[in-house]
């Protein structure tokens, strides 16, 4: 995906795999959560979806068009329709700008509206996110994480997209103002019937917003399935059950037993042959140092991309491919 | 039961700042028993890290301990001259940040940082710091210790040189270690790495650990006893039994009841109205009251003072239990 120089002396450029082989679908008015660990590609894959990044192949397809390959005008359409909020609320806005320029700034772009109406709209923005309207002449620095965030929300909400890619949106806030962010998440999710993309590190989060959630491991979708089930039991993946027992909770019922891995995440511009997870996996066989896993239904009954899973017999065809 | 390793009691530190005189640490008071992990947890901007750096007596300016008293195995810290502190400080006692990289000075190896501090804080000879920094690299799990030994920081994982930190706590024979958010900037599978190590350190070495924490999932599963900061002061403590599962004070109440994995999926969370005052504006009273739900006319006059509310000394500063007790 990206083109990286390895060191300043090395003249060959170097390609990272940030997203490899990534097949995904998102449904109508559902909330897909991302889960993975730092540098598994997370960012990476919402920024493709919104246009910020071109893919090196592969396309995506938005109601049946590609949007990789799409004109100009049909690219700016489709800027409309998806949107994006990011982690830190503090770097989303300039903190000289007041709140009308930030939150009215796709408006300028993709609408006709100007002076009273674009005020108008832009106060209709702030109140939908529980924000007063009289806010719109102050400057963003005067905000704090949670009232940025609401900021952030509402700018992402003016253009009535379809599709909101949520990147970490609660990760810089404190506990109790991240319970407030996720009710008006789910408030506007209902209200507008928005399509989340929900990318977060932290399970708890994840669990509770999200219809289905899909696994990265190092650019990779590892395992893919509905909420209940992976967070029910039905975590076939080794490493999808080691995410799950290492989340702290406070649920007595909730903890599970720990399964500690070792070592970390390899780097994505040196990835391990065969199994990306295969060094670090604690039932490892041979065949997983040599060839690649697939995502695949026939072990779990939901896609797993993983041997042990999926035995080999029913794999061999995709891996002699 | 054992003896209190170490004791705060009612530590005030100010900062002087243009905008205003901001009180970090509000009147704090808790004990650490030998050999215990000791959560300390609270919301951003609550005074967390400010009485960890205390505690060292490290406050940065223009920030001062205004009043309070540190008993350090029964000796008062803060009476202590400078060149006394900087030998407890990164001997005796140890403290670690959520970010390593703050710490280590990235043109030295890492062997070279860990056997300075051993030759600063023990008397033995250059070689015997070498052996020693090996063992050391070896129990907080770093492969390759010999390679390690040689390796400059940034060549090393989060996780890697957050062990590294744990590492020089250990060699220069900390009793008390003062770990700062020490996962918060890592990944779920490292945390669990590093939760387990601190864990183990405090069984094979006796090591008591004061574990700085927002995470209540974290203290859950790792620590003894807790306290909860709110705006620069306790607002609770005692066992984590006690206080996450038999909570009184409105305020762990509204923390918990936030947490997702408290509630059943797609539900709306329990909300705190409004956020974390700023420490600046002080607020009459208890400072919690325009957040309570449970606030009445007392809370709006003095401050309450943390009293016994269970057993095991289980404390609770709110004047839902003063009446029961009155
Ligand atoms: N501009 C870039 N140039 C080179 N490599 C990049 C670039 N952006 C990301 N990468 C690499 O792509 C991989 C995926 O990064 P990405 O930011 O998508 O991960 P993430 O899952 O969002 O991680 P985090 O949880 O830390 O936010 C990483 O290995 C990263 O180093
Ligand atoms: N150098 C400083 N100058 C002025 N104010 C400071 C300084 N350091 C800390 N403070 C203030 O002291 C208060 C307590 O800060 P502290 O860093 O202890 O919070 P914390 O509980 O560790 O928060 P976090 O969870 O964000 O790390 C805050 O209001 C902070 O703004
Ligand atoms: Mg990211
Ligand atoms: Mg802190």
């Amino acid at each position: 995906m990206f083109a990286s120089s390895a060191g300043m002396l090395n003249r060959h450029q170097k390609q990272v795999h940030a997203l490899d082989g990534i097949d995904l679908d998102i449904y109508e008015q559902e909330t897909l959560g991302i889960v993975g660990e730092s540098g598994c590609g997370k960012t990476t894959l919402g920024r493709t979806i919104i246009g910020l990044i071109a893919p090196t192949s592969g396309q995506i397809l938005f109601d049946g068009q590609d949007l990789v390959n799409a004109s100009k005008d049909a690219k700016k359409s489709f800027n409309r329709e998806i949107q994006m909020v990011f982690q830190n609320p503090y770097t989303s806005f300039d903190p000289r700008f007041t709140i009308i320029k930030c939150v009215s700034e796709p408006l300028k772009i993709h609408t006709n509206l100007r002076g009273a109406a674009l005020t108008k709209r832009a106060r209709e923005l702030l109140e939908q996110v529980g924000m007063p309207g009289e806010i719109l002449h102050r400057y963003a620095h005067e905000f704090s994480g949670g009232q940025l965030q609401r900021i952030a929300i509402a700018r992402a909400l003016a253009l009535n997209p379809k599709i909101i890619v949520l990147d970490e949106p609660t990760s810089a806030l404190d506990v109790s103002v991240q319970a407030q962010i996720i009710n008006l998440l789910q408030d506007l999710q209902r209200q507008f019937k928005l399509t989340y993309l929900f990318i977060s590190h932290d399970l708890s989060v994840v669990q509770h917003i999200s219809n289905r959630v899909t696994v990265m491991y190092l650019g990779k979708i590892v395992e893919q399935n509905t909420s209940e089930a992976i967070f029910e039991g039905q975590a076939h993946h080794p490493y999808t059950q080691a995410l799950l027992s290492a989340m702290p909770s406070v649920v007595k019922e909730l903890r599970r037993k720990q399964i500690i891995l070792e070592g970390s995440v390899p780097d994505a511009a040196n990835p391990p042959k065969g199994c990306n997870f295969h060094p670090r996996c604690p039932v490892a066989m041979p065949i997983c140092s040599i060839a690649e896993p697939v995502l695949d239904n026939s072990g779990a009954g939901h896609p797993v991309a993983c041997f042990v899973v999926n035995p080999i017999e029913k794999s061999t065809d995709e891996m002699i491919q | 039961m054992n003896a209190p390793l170490l004791a705060i009691e009612d530590l005030h530190v100010h900062f002087n700042t243009y905008a205003g005189t901001v009180r970090a640490v509000n009147g704090v008071s808790f004990e650490i028993r030998s050999g215990e992990m000791f959560g300390l947890v609270g919301e951003s901007g609550c005074g967390k890290t400010v009485t960890g750096l205390a505690i060292m007596r490290a406050i940065p300016s223009p920030g001062r301990i205004m009043k309070g008293r540190i008993f350090f195995q029964g000796e008062d810290l803060i009476t202590k001259s400078e060149s006394e502190m900087r030998d407890i400080r990164g001997g005796r006692i140890a403290m670690i940040f959520q970010d390593p990289t703050a710490s280590l000075n990235p043109v030295f190896t890492a062997g070279y940082q860990i056997s300075l501090q051993i030759t600063q804080h023990r008397h033995v000879s250059k070689k015997e710091a070498k052996q020693l920094a090996f063992d050391m690299f070896s129990e907080v799990g770093l492969p390759h210790a010999k390679s390690i030994y040689n390796t400059y920081p940034h060549e090393l994982s989060g996780g890697m040189q957050q062990r590294v930190m744990i590492a020089m706590a250990l060699a220069s024979g900390a009793e008390l270690l003062i770990a700062d958010e020490p996962t918060t900037a890592l990944d779920v599978t490292i945390q669990a790495q590093i939760l387990a190590l601190l864990s183990q350190l405090r069984e094979s070495e006796g090591l008591t650990i004061l574990l700085i924490t927002h995470d209540l999932g974290v203290v859950a599963e790792t620590c003894d006893r807790v306290a909860v900061t709110y705006d620069g002061h306790i607002v609770e403590s005692g066992t984590v039994d006690d206080v996450l599962y038999q909570t009184k004070h409105p305020y762990t109440q509204g923390l918990l009841a936030a947490l997702p994995d408290t509630v059943r999926h797609k539900q709306s969370l329990e909300v705190i109205k409004g956020s974390v005052p700023d420490g600046l504006h002080s607020v009459s009273g208890c400072s919690f009251h325009p957040r309570c739900p449970k606030v009445m006319d007392i809370c709006l006059d003095q401050p309450p003072s943390l009293i016994i509310v269970g057993e095991k000394e289980h404390s609770a500063s709110c004047y839902l239990y003063m009446e029961e007790t009155a």
